[in-house]
């Protein structure tokens, strides 16, 4: 497998610089001869999809939601960083680079994050120009927030709904692309293979949701911003229809999948409440800015109510410690130590499966010292939230809260072109692994997105298209197409035909309980060799047992859900052996085996790398290759938030 | 006040839509024995889709995504009321603790001629993407955009602007009104994009493009009921719809006004 | 611009919409000239009959609010029937529970208080302006001794009584409404727009019915 990440040469702030001057262009009045697919319709797949459209390619944008403006970036709540520097408190591209690769645990590559850095300033004058309404002060210039992990002001915020006003603006372009003839959109679609001629990828085979119908498209390259693929874990913060489909079967044609076991849990979601529940709620980050997180000193008050616990017999236990960023803690390091209370049987609220999986998050000193209607203001639409779902008011009594799934670090291989190892197949977003190493900053994912989809892709995607020349594209009913439809269609066929006792949400709750409980915030060798061989056996059982109803003509969302789950089954098992075989604590990885009393313990000398998982067939284990992080202007040294 | 807990139950009798692409469609009555008051809306039809299933039935199809109230799949009519009787709530974040033990509830589709059903609870809305498609945008070359802060925008504006801009897209303004009407909708987005100075240059072509595509899509007329404001989940008020009026007229009069495209007499 | 020749023989939404306020105003504005005329009655034969003879002697000024009258009558019911056709076509039947929210009593029945309105104007015109219906034939030179006449009939005051509280409902959603067709109104102003739309409804219903009502209790005779 090549591992060449193709990283330019020279100084690292002129990388990107130099790179572009010496990539191919595609002369305008060509470029409607290319015909390029982008599969999803985030920040990421939306913008590139409409900037490829306004650079004159031919474009087809594809997304299971019935419209590109639901994608789940939509969801994203707290903001988006940008070194502009407006606060004039010393913020730099360099700076913000710094925060990132510290952030990501020193797991990222640093050229792609440098490149990042850069990026963003751009990005927001082009959301600005866009019309995203961004928080401004009263002389009308933009406003920033802080956010964890950063000790500038660097966040650009829409109230508490960030990512909807950038996919807005995305989407926005990409319709505006759309009437104009130059991206065809097909939403309800959903991607079931990627389709290799000559080993470059030069189509997708897709199944239109609303008639059932498989069809075959080809291109002259395709780009994939398919997302993450946190819902393996079936609770988390994703939207249902979030799924690892489009990467998986990407990876299974040949792409490498780098680091799968880097997933980020996010401390401040709504607990669990019960065995039917779908859906894990986020409460945003900013709330740690004015709560303190806190459990009973011991087991026996946990029962009790809040109030009637006193001040003496509380534990506010991020507060003691991590003494100087206290409640604002990273999200990996604040996830982690409220695990640890809850499993020392100090967890609150009401128990479920016997255990009582919550901490409290505390406002009334905040309330009592700025008032109620100061909290009202800052986190009023997050405390409404709170209360449509649990019911309980959180102004007279604390919130409670516990991590959830929430974003994944890891993703399809991709070098500085953010090429896959496929030729021709791009990858865009949380889909790809390349920034974030092994834990992401707040407010940084909106920047991933769009960077790529923006200014990286329609770049690199050139390049590529220059290089492949007009001759390159087959035609949809070649054999290798044919062939790709075959494959489709009898796995469609296969799982409607076993017609077993099971459903596929049975198979899919029981997945995540699995890697939740084996491959989530803490991991250990035997509980990951037992999440594998369970994960084979459940595996092995759903293709017995599953029960597909509604058959596949028209829209079938049993048999969406079967064949979403049937993928998860197969990366919930490459993740854990990622996990199994990273030696090291590392961001959101964290191996019990390796840590200072509670703290992560990295191995530099020998996991200072991506692994990659190279598939291998059917029944084969993949095989793992190595991409050496090598850092040009950075020291490795310990996170401390001490 | 105690949680709720999951042990307290709910026996719920319901009324589903049922239909095929190119059949009339009716309700078919289901029962669900224990239905947690934690549970949310769409967990309850999770439970329902999860029995049918058991029983070798077809599940409702229904659309959903996000589940957090932000990305305007979930959609539903439930006892009349589009996203149910909680208002400033979309169907996804409806709990189950506001209904009753024993009680019969009836779901149907979002129900107007714009939005066909393709099948049982799920229509096509993608009237609503045509209309952003032929206005709804400003127009901003990938990398053109001047520096951030060069345009101030005074942040009253930009609150307002905010304000329109929360529309999710979900289709309730439509569904609720007693005229299938849109304009709350593109109300919305001339407001959020016609007040900004950014949005300044396309402010008339904008008005009179979504106005057009709205009619064209087959959503009728505003006639100032209110029922909009009243079901949309985040609360956008009718200023919008008076807002798009204005926008409206004031660009047909300026167009009626305008020498666009006919030579000009005498000097500049 | 064949393309807003086009848009005038098929307005947009907005655009019947407007036309509905727009005449809609006019013809509000006329009901409450045309009711404040008629308490002259309340003063007596000589000043109604004096104002009914200034209104003929100025035939330009007669014929032209005649003509705006019937232009605006005719465009309103004609926005009104298009606008109704159009909604109900694209409700599609709507939800099978009625669930309504806000929509007032006034708002939903806009088309069936327009029909009667529109029935008792055609009504009212034979009757009075005409002298063709319910007076039994006569002819009147007053118009004090023919209004008095004319309600002497309860079955013809009760006529007008409802149809004026039907104007009273129409007017009540109609006049508010108007400003917010013309994008004249925000939350803030709404409650206040509101409240004096039923102002004027009343106001205006009110002084119309106290007429036959008047004859019918004898004070006018």
């Amino acid at each position: 497998m090549n591992l060449d990440a193709k990283i330019p040469a020279g100084p690292l702030a002129d990388k990107w610089a130099n790179h572009k001057a010496k990539l191919r262009l595609v002369n305008p009045a060509n470029r409607c001869k290319y015909h390029v697919i982008v599969v999803g319709s985030g920040l990421a797949g939306g913008a590139a999809a409409a900037t490829l459209g306004e650079l004159g390619y031919q474009v087809s944008c594809f997304c299971y939601q019935d419209s590109p403006r639901r994608a789940h970036s939509i969801a994203a709540q707290g903001g988006i960083n940008a070194a502009k520097n407006y606060q004039n408190d010393g913020d730099s591209a360099r700076r913000l680079f710094l925060d990132t690769i510290k952030g990501g645990d020193y797991r990222a590559r640093e050229a792609n994050v440098y490149r990042l850095a850069q990026l963003s300033t751009s990005i927001v004058d082009q959301c600005v120009a866009q019309g995203v309404p961004f928080a401004r002060e009263y002389g009308g210039l933009l406003a920033n927030r802080s956010f964890g992990g950063a000790q500038v002001s660097r966040t650009f915020y829409a109230r508490g709904q960030t990512g909807q006003q950038l996919l807005l603006g995305a989407y926005s372009a990409l319709s505006r692309q759309i009437g104009l003839g130059s991206v065809r959109m097909h939403p309800r679609h959903e991607m079931l293979d990627v389709v290799l001629v000559g080993g470059h990828a030069k189509g997708i085979i897709t199944r239109d949701l609303v008639t059932g119908e498989v069809k075959a498209h080809s291109a002259d390259a395709v780009v994939l911003c398919t997302g993450g693929y946190g819902n393996v874990f079936y609770l988390s913060t994703n939207a249902q229809g979030c799924n690892v489909t489009a990467t998986w079967r990407a990876h299974r044609r040949g792409a490498g999948f780098a680091n799968p076991c880097y997933t980020q849990i996010h401390p401040t979601c709504i607990p669990v409440h019960g065995e039917d529940q779908a859906k894990l709620t986020l409460m945003s980050e900013s709330l740690r800015n004015d709560g303190r997180v806190w459990v009973p000193k011991v087991a026996a008050d946990c029962g009790r109510p809040p109030a009637d616990i006193p001040e003496e017999r509380r534990d506010y236990f991020l507060e003691r410690k991590y003494p100087s960023y206290g409640n604002l803690a990273p999200r990996d390091i604040a996830s982690r130590a409220a695990k640890e209370a809850c499993d020392e049987g100090r967890g609150v609220g009401p128990a479920v499966d016997g255990k009582r999986l919550g901490v409290y998050l505390d406002f009334s000193a905040s309330i009592a010292r700025l008032g109620e209607g100061v909290i009202r203001e800052r986190y009023g639409n997050l405390f409404d939230m709170y209360e449509n779902i649990t019911g309980e008011n959180a102004y007279r009594q604390p919130m409670r809260i516990f991590p959830a799934v929430h974003y994944t670090m890891g993703g399809l291989w991709v070098d500085y072109n953010l090429q896959s190892t496929i030729p021709g197949l791009f990858v865009g977003g949380e889909a790809n692994f390349s920034d974030h190493g092994a834990n992401r900053l707040g407010a940084s994912a909106l920047m991933q997105g769009l960077a790529d989809g923006y200014f990286v892709l329609p770049t690199t995607v050139a390049d590529y298209l220059a290089g492949v020349g007009l001759a390159g594209r087959p035609s949809s009913d070649g054999p290798e197409f044919r062939a790709a439809l075959k494959d489709v269609n009898d796995r469609v066929a296969r799982v409607l035909s076993i017609n077993g006792n099971r459903t596929a949400r049975s198979y899919h709750k029981e997945l995540g309980r699995i890697v939740w409980d084996r491959c989530g915030m803490a991991r250990d060798r035997a509980g990951l060799e037992r999440a594998i061989a369970d994960i084979r056996g459940l595996r092995e059982d759903f293709w017995r047992n599953v029960r597909v109803t509604g058959g596949a003509d028209g829209l079938a969302p049993e048999l969406e859900r079967a064949g979403r789950v049937a993928d998860f089954l197969e990366f919930g098992e490459l993740m854990c052996r990622d996990a199994l075989e990273r030696e090291e604590s590392c961001g959101g990885h964290f191996r019990t085996e390796h840590q200072d009393a509670g703290e992560a313990r990295r191995d530099d000398g020998r996991f200072a790398h991506v692994a990659v998982w190279e598939w291998q067939g059917a029944g084969a284990a993949q095989r793992r290759h190595e991409e050496p992080l090598r850092y040009e202007e950075v020291q490795f040294s310990t996170r401390s938030y001490k | 006040m105690a949680a709720d807990t999951p042990d307290r139950t709910l026996r719920l009798k319901l009324r589903v839509w049922r239909q095929r692409a190119g059949s009339p469609g009716a309700f078919e009555e289901h029962e669900l024995a224990a239905v947690p008051v934690t549970a949310s809306f769409l967990e309850m039809m999770d439970m329902l889709n999860e029995q049918l299933v058991r029983q070798g039935r077809e599940a409702f199809a229904f659309d959903h995504d996000c589940r957090e109230g932000i990305c305007g799949m979930c959609s539903m009519t439930i006892n009349g009321m589009p996203h149910g009787p909680i208002p400033g709530v979309t169907t996804c974040q409806l709990h189950m603790r506001n209904f009753r033990d024993g009680e019969t509830i009836t779901v149907e589709p979002w129900r107007a001629r714009a939005f066909p059903v393709l099948k049982d609870l799920v229509v096509d809305r993608s009237g609503f993407d045509r209309v952003i498609q032929a206005g709804g945008f400003i127009t901003v070359r990938t990398g053109s955009a001047p520096e951030a802060n060069n345009t101030p925008v005074p942040k009253t504006v930009s609150d307002e602007a905010m304000d329109a801009a929360e529309c999710i897209g979900c289709g309730a303004c439509v569904a609720s009104c007693k005229n299938g009407s849109a304009m709350l909708f593109v109300g919305a987005k001339v407001t959020h994009l016609s007040i900004l100075p950014q949005g300044q240059p396309e402010r008339e072509r904008r008005a009179l493009a979504m106005v057009k595509a709205m009619d064209e899509a087959g959503f009728g007329n505003c006639t100032n009921y209110g029922e909009c404001q009243a079901h949309c989940p985040k609360s956008i008020t009718l200023d919008v719809i008076a807002r798009l009026n204005r926008e409206y007229v004031r660009a047909r009069v300026k167009e009626f006004f305008s020498t666009t495209g006919k030579p000009r007499k005498g000097g500049d | 611009m064949s393309d807003s020749s086009c848009q005038v023989c098929r307005p947009s939404s907005v655009g019947k919409k407007v036309v509905m306020a727009i005449t809609g105003l006019v013809l509000a504005g006329f009901v409450l000239g045309h009711m404040s005329g008629n308490l002259l009655m309340f003063k007596g034969p000589a000043a109604i009959d004096a104002y009914a003879a200034w209104l003929h002697a100025n035939p330009l000024l007669l014929w032209t609010s005649r003509i705006v009258l019937l232009l605006s009558a005719a465009a309103h019911v004609w926005a009104g029937v298009t606008l109704t056709l159009e909604n109900r076509a694209a409700r599609d039947g709507g939800p099978s529970v009625d669930a309504t929210r806000r929509a007032t009593l006034g708002s939903r029945t806009m088309p069936y208080t327009g029909l009667v309105l529109l029935a008792f104007i055609v009504f009212h015109l034979l009757h009075y302006t005409f002298q063709a219906a319910a007076l039994g034939g006569q002819k009147f030179d007053s118009v004090y001794r023919m209004v008095v006449t004319g309600f002497s009939s309860a079955p013809v005051s009760v006529f007008y009584v409802v149809s004026m509280l039907l104007l009273c409902l129409h007017l009540g959603h109609g006049f508010s409404s108007l400003f917010q067709t013309l994008g004249l109104r925000n939350e803030r102003w709404r409650g206040r727009l509101d409240r004096l739309s039923l102002a004027y409804a009343w106001i205006v219903a009110l002084g119309f019915v106290s007429i036959p009502v008047a004859v019918l209790a004898g004070i006018l005779k």
